[in-house]
């Protein structure tokens, strides 16, 4: 053993340390990387040794590496074990890796609950500290879940130190297990007024951020809140109490106002240091969301003016949030913002572009979006110009096209946004043409002319480098275009626009509209030519049509070939009949007969159910394959198709109708079996030569026009200025002048109600309300909530009282039966909580008690010793442990003493002494970390007027337990305990005990020796005590489902024995809350006075009981695994028993 | 806060750390593009961006970028302060700092900001308590490595 350690550490000065990897890996910059899988290799090496130091010099090392980017998840398990290491410096490092490279994903992270649990009691602080840090970092929901109940009680831990990182970890188990938030709200809450700043402020930061997710839920807390704002004297703390306050305003009006004050207050306080401007704009930001607070607006301007980049872009950030309570104060700088969008930086240009946003008005649209497109033309980079483009669109289609009054200048506007180079947002202007267009019916006209004219100089669009994002915008002109054939001026011209050659290298689901459109193009051309007559020319057309669809069947894209074929043999037929001299126009154009209503995205959802109409009723029953309900929509759409080529029915169910179409459209536009091809570059680089050449874009258009040609967006904004200027003039006889005037100008509803002067009656109107939305439609506005939303899970109302099944759990071992038996679940939980509130009484009983004594002493003799026991046992993985500490009389006094958070028992066992001992109390976990090893946590408080020191605690080893002691001291050393205790102080420390077999309970004679020593000199003392291991400190209550239970009956492996106990008056429930208690048992299943109860011991030992009531007495009989343990285990419960 | 990342004008990753659990995949991802877009910042222009749905604010001391990611109601300011509060705990505890004690040190530099900040929230807000916490660890590591030094002397002797 020694020399294995000597060899460990010459070995150790052979290794690369952390400074010479990082020197090597600097003086390879060429070959970096083979030198890093070379000392990757080392470190696999170092990792297989048994000496710690090594180990965790080698993680230290990957550590560094994984931050250079290498994978170290191999190395999670080494990891793992450097964590364990007892001593700091390692655990340090282990902590630090494992925080640095664990993450949800790691399998190994289970392994670690109980390194983190042993951490987290540890009696140094720094070693929870560690833990506490780590486990910020990769906090799981299983750990979050299994470790939340430590964490809480670390809550109120003695050190603030380790107060505040409990407070602040809190967050992140909320997170990551929101059931744990109500059982531990009381406590954070007392944290607010914690006596240290770092506790409470921890605690404010963690409120704060739960009430920012749901602020309704901390109302409550408010009045707490303005009391420590105005406490308060830290900056860091001040802030995010407002930044609550932001949140929670909102909700309480009246808090807005009393808030006015303190608010200003601390703004001219604040004012006053260096970082003033800083700090107000900080101020104001956190606040300004929703308080009537005027002064925010005139602070930020001189913060703009000051102009350092970072208070430009949060003047501008504190503006938008101004903009939504006071639209008015923000809009006054105008200029200044759109000076910003000149700036350099792009933050900046954003959040100006974002203000616009919401300062434009019917008045400044046109003006607004017109230096947009200026910057448009003169920005480089495409993110940039995208976003303007986004914004643009943004700006002019919020709320409803609210503040457009010209559809024809936006339908312009888009129409120059097509001309952008390589822009990504094609779809979005092609939904915009179609959404205008479809929307707003008095503009159709106008915008199939500009349809038409785009498709004619479709090859420019389509032939640009990145053709993907912009020749989308054909799709929406393709549509457009056949859907209202009959605004074409030319049609026939379109049509063969339509039907070039070029169009075959439009991606898939483009030209498949193309195809679909040319029909209906088609369909109205014959309409036209027939009534006029002219069978020849409708014949040339369908001739046209003959020669050019081929072209299309041959496309690699499904759709697009599916579609061609059908309706080539569709052209055909007609030909025939054309050839005959039949009349088809009729019969063709029926085809696509009927009107396109546009309907609203949830008018569906918001038809009010009628009364009698029971939706889930079957209206047949069920085939036994049938598509589910869900499926309707699709349903919908194939019904649609196929009776397409009928007649349409009647008007009356247009609604109907309408909402199959849009059904139609989404359909189109979401199929997943439109496929994108892309066409061969060669073929595209065959198709575009000449581009040059194709005379473009200056088409003369012989549209009734007041603009040549593609029209300018800025023609409209003069000819909009000339229009308002009539209406000034024409007030009265306005809108019939318009009409006149501008033929598109009908308005879909006659009158607006009482316009003032400020307000500009737009051209045309947007149909909504009336329209899109079905009749008493409900006004709901539910399901706007994102259901992914993680903080979704922490709405929790805190002020409601806990419920029992809301506890957190204190132990749960997850067992095979889980899954199984779900339902069953909380039996076991709340047979838990009855024991909690015995507890407590108890415990105040005791300190009574206590205290009676002590008194009572003190008055006869020197100073009193008292011990007291604290137990608590933890279980990892499956040990459990119970001891009691008994002391010899002579010595001092224990009292055991139960402890926080339903932690197993605890028996009181006073024993008085005479000298004058440290007075102590024990806390017992058991660890999990190798096997049979307990921890025993002793809490040593000194209830006399003594300094205590130099405190030794010895234990004579049985052959059974053995305590664990450090290396190299004698069996009969003793520990020492790493403190001293002053008078009235107390604190903990742990020893380590291994247990071999389990079966049968054990004693422990012990002594812990100190000096005390007080004004008089210092003596020698000891305590002697001796610890009770109990075979019922080695069960764990697992909670066990009847069915599992009855499965392990029936296994008949086990062996059988029972008790009988007379004279028990107590009632059967207390009975069996005893035994939980008592005992470690749970509850499988009770009926009447008879129960049958489950546990199990830390070696896996199956325990069942069965216990019946009589009269007077009561039975258990037990199966168990082992005879030996059940016997001694029912001995123990009789002895329990026949105390009640 | 989400992450916090310490990197060079060479777009060297100097310091990581996730409050937000990610795969170590998409953490390269983020870190490569963030130091691309931090980097190629000109150094008149603002310490905030806006990046997917986060912020990011940055700021550089000498040849080090300090960069932090924050959700969009985060208050910026404040990030500045705690970057800058965190280099005034790195300078105090190093000695005038410089990127090579960073990168030499680099699991103090780890366990000074794991004082700082705790789950990517403000820990302890006074310098003094911070380091005063840094300096007792380190002692507590002192003492145990001349423990286990010693331990392993006696060791030594007894093998002999």
């Amino acid at each position: 053993m020694a020399l294995k350690m000597v060899k460990g550490s010459i070995d150790r000065m052979f290794d690369k340390n952390l400074q010479d990897l990082v020197r090597g890996i600097r003086n390879h910059k060429e070959d970096e990387a083979k030198y890093i899988s070379q000392c990757i290799d080392e470190i696999k090496q170092e990792l297989k040794q048994d000496n710690i130091a090594v180990k965790a010099n080698a993680v230290c090392k990957l550590t560094y590496l994984q931050m250079l980017g290498y994978d170290i998840s191999w190395a999670a398990f080494n990891i793992i074990e450097v964590m364990s290491a007892s001593k700091f410096t390692f655990k340090r490092i282990g902590y630090l890796a494992a925080s640095q490279s664990f993450h949800e994903g790691t399998d190994v992270i289970m392994l670690t609950t109980n390194q983190i649990r042993k951490d987290l009691s540890s009696p140094s602080q720094y070693d929870t500290g560690v833990a506490l840090t780590g486990l910020s970092c990769f906090v799981t929901p299983d750990l979050a879940r299994d470790l939340a109940n430590d964490i809480m009680t670390l809550m109120s831990h003695t050190k603030p130190y380790i107060r505040k990182k409990a407070v602040l970890i809190m967050y992140k188990v909320f997170l990551k297990y929101p059931e744990s938030l109500r059982p531990a709200f009381p406590r954070l809450k007392e944290k607010l007024e914690d006596p240290d700043p770092g506790v409470q402020s921890a605690a404010v930061n963690v409120i704060c951020e739960l009430a920012r997710r749901n602020p309704k839920n901390y109302l409550s807390l408010a009045p707490l809140f303005f009391k420590l704002m105005t406490s308060s004297t830290n900056n860091w703390v001040l802030i995010k109490i407002i930044k609550l306050f932001g949140a929670l305003t909102p909700l309480e009006p009246r808090l807005g106002k009393k808030l006015i004050e303190p608010l200003t207050n601390l703004i001219h306080s604040v004012g006053a240091g260096r970082g003033a401007d800083r700090a107000v704009s900080a101020v104001l930001i956190s606040l300004s969301s929703g308080m009537p607070n005027h002064s925010a607006s005139i602070q930020v301007r001189p913060a703009r003016a000051g102009a350092s980049p970072p208070l430009k872009y949060l003047g501008l950030l504190a503006m938008s949030k101004i903009l939504k309570t006071h639209p008015k104060s923000v809009q006054s700088h105008k200029d200044l913002i759109l000076q910003c969008l000149d700036d350099k930086d792009e933050s900046i240009r954003l959040r100006a572009l974002d203000l616009l946003y919401g300062m434009v008005s019917k008045k400044n649209l046109m003006e607004i979006v017109k230096k947009l497109m200026t910057h448009v033309d003169k920005a480089e980079g495409t993110t940039y110009r995208d976003e303007l483009l986004t914004k643009i669109i943004d700006i002019c289609s919020q709320s409803n096209y609210q503040y457009i009054t010209n559809f024809e200048w936006y339908i312009s506007i888009l129409v120059e946004l097509t001309r952008l180079e390589g822009t990504r947002h094609g779809h979005l202007i092609a939904a915009q043409m179609l959404d205008v267009a479809i929307r707003v019916k008095a503009i159709r006209k106008f915008a199939v002319s500009q349809m038409s004219s785009l498709l004619d100089s479709a090859h420019l669009l389509a032939s640009s480098t990145q053709r993907n994002g912009i020749c989308e915008v054909l799709y929406a002109a393709a549509w457009i275009c056949g859907e209202f054939s009959e605004h074409l001026q030319e049609p026939h011209h379109t049509l063969e626009a339509m039907l070039r050659p070029k169009v075959t290298t439009l991606p898939g689901h483009i030209q498949a509209v193309y195809v679909q459109n040319v029909v209906k193009l088609y369909a109205s051309i014959l309409q036209q030519k027939e009534q006029a007559g002219e069978a020849e020319g409708a014949q040339a057309v369908t001739q046209l049509m003959v020669d050019r669809l081929p072209q299309f069947v041959q496309s690699a894209d499904l759709e697009v070939q599916e579609r061609a074929s059908c309706i080539l043999q569709l052209v055909k037929h007609i030909q025939k009949l054309q050839a005959k001299d039949v009349p088809v126009a009729e019969e063709v154009s029926a085809l696509f007969a009927g009107e396109l209503n546009p309907v609203a995205p949830k008018a569906q959802k918001k038809v009010p159910v009628p009364e009698g109409l029971d939706l889930d009723a079957w209206i047949n029953e069920p085939l036994s394959d049938s598509e589910s309900e869900d499926e309707r929509p699709r349903a919908v759409f194939h019904e649609e198709e196929q009776r397409r080529p009928k007649h349409r029915p009647s008007e009356a169910d247009e609604e109907e109708l309408a909402r199959r179409r849009e059904a139609r459209k989404q359909e189109q536009a979401n199929n997943p079996f439109y496929i994108k091809s892309s066409p061969s570059p060669q073929k595209r680089y065959q198709d575009t030569p000449g581009v040059e050449h194709i005379p473009v874009v200056q088409i003369d258009l012989s549209v009734p026009l007041k603009v040549p040609g593609l029209p300018m967006s800025d023609q409209y904004v003069k000819l909009e200025e000339e229009r308002r200027h009539q209406q000034k003039l024409e007030k009265d006889k306005r809108r019939k002048k318009r009409k006149e005037k501008e033929r598109k100008g009908k308005r879909r509803h006659g009158s607006l109600p009482t316009e003032s002067d400020e307000d500009i009656a737009p051209a045309q109107q947007v149909d909504i309300v009336t329209e899109e939305m079905p009749e008493n439609a409900l006004p709901s506005d539910e399901d706007d909530k994102d259901p992914n939303d993680p903080y979704r899970a922490l709405d929790i109302d805190l002020d409601k009282p806990l419920a029992d099944s809301e506890k957190l759990p204190i132990q749960k071992h997850r067992n095979a039966e889980t899954s199984k038996s779900p339902e069953k679940e909380d039996v076991p939980v709340a047979e838990k909580k009855s024991k909690k509130p015995k507890k407590k009484e108890k415990k105040h009983k005791e300190k009574g008690r206590d205290k009676e004594k002590k008194k009572e002493k003190e008055k006869k003799k020197s100073p009193k010793p008292r011990k007291k026991k604290h137990k608590k046992e933890k279980e990892e993985r499956s040990k459990g442990r119970k001891k009691s500490k008994k002391q010899p009389p002579g010595s001092g006094e224990v009292a055991g003493e139960p402890v926080h958070n339903g932690a197993p028992e605890e028996e009181p066992l006073p024993v008085r002494g005479t000298s004058a001992p440290p007075p102590h109390t024990c806390d017992v976990r058991g660890s999990l970390q190798e096997d049979s090893q307990v921890t025993v946590a002793i809490v040593l408080e000194n209830r006399s007027s003594s300094v205590l020191k130099g405190m030794e605690l010895s234990v004579l080893d049985s052959l059974n337990a053995r305590m664990t002691r450090p290396q190299g001291s004698s069996v009969h050393d003793g520990v020492p305990v790493p403190f001293q205790l002053p008078p009235g102080v107390s604190n903990e420390a742990q020893f380590v005990f291994t247990i071999q077999s389990i079966v049968m309970a054990q004693k422990l004679k012990g002594t812990l020796s100190f000096i005390a020593k007080n004004d008089e000199g210092a003596t020698q003392e000891k305590l002697d005590f001796r610890l009770h291991f109990s075979c019922s400190s080695y069960l764990i209550t697992t909670p066990c489902y009847s069915d599992a239970f009855a499965k392990l009956l029936e296994s008949g492996d086990l062996s059988m024995s029972s008790v009988k106990v007379d004279g028990i008056r107590m009632s059967f429930q207390n009975l069996l809350a005893k035994i939980c208690f008592h005992h470690h048992f749970s509850v499988v299943e009770r009926v009447d006075s008879c129960a049958s109860m489950y546990s199990r011991s830390i070696q896996g030992h199956h325990v069942c009981l069965l216990v019946k009531k009589g009269e007077n007495s009561v039975s258990v009989d037990g199966k168990c695994s082992d005879s030996t343990l059940l016997s001694n285990l029912l001995e123990e419960m009789k002895v329990t028993l026949a105390k009640c | 806060m989400q992450f916090m990342l310490l990197f060079s004008r060479q777009g060297k990753l100097r310091l990581q750390k996730w409050y937000v659990p990610l795969s170590d995949k998409e953490k390269k991802k983020i870190t490569r593009e963030l130091v691309q877009t931090v980097l190629a910042r000109k150094p008149k222009m603002c310490s905030f961006l806006e990046w997917r749905d986060l912020k990011i604010v940055y700021k550089r001391y000498a040849s080090l970028y300090f960069c932090c990611a924050i959700e969009d109601q985060d208050n910026e300011l404040i990030t500045l302060e705690i970057i800058h509060r965190y280099v005034e705990l790195l300078d105090k505890y190093f000695g005038s700092v410089c990127e090579l004690d960073i990168i030499f040190n680099f699991e103090k530099a780890y366990f000074i900001l794991d004082e700082f900040l705790l789950g990517g929230e403000v820990q302890e807000t006074s310098k003094k308590n911070v380091l005063k916490a840094i300096e007792q660890a380190d002692l507590l590591q002192e003492k145990t490595e001349t423990m286990y030094h010693s331990k392993s002397f006696i060791g030594y002797k007894k093998a002999y």
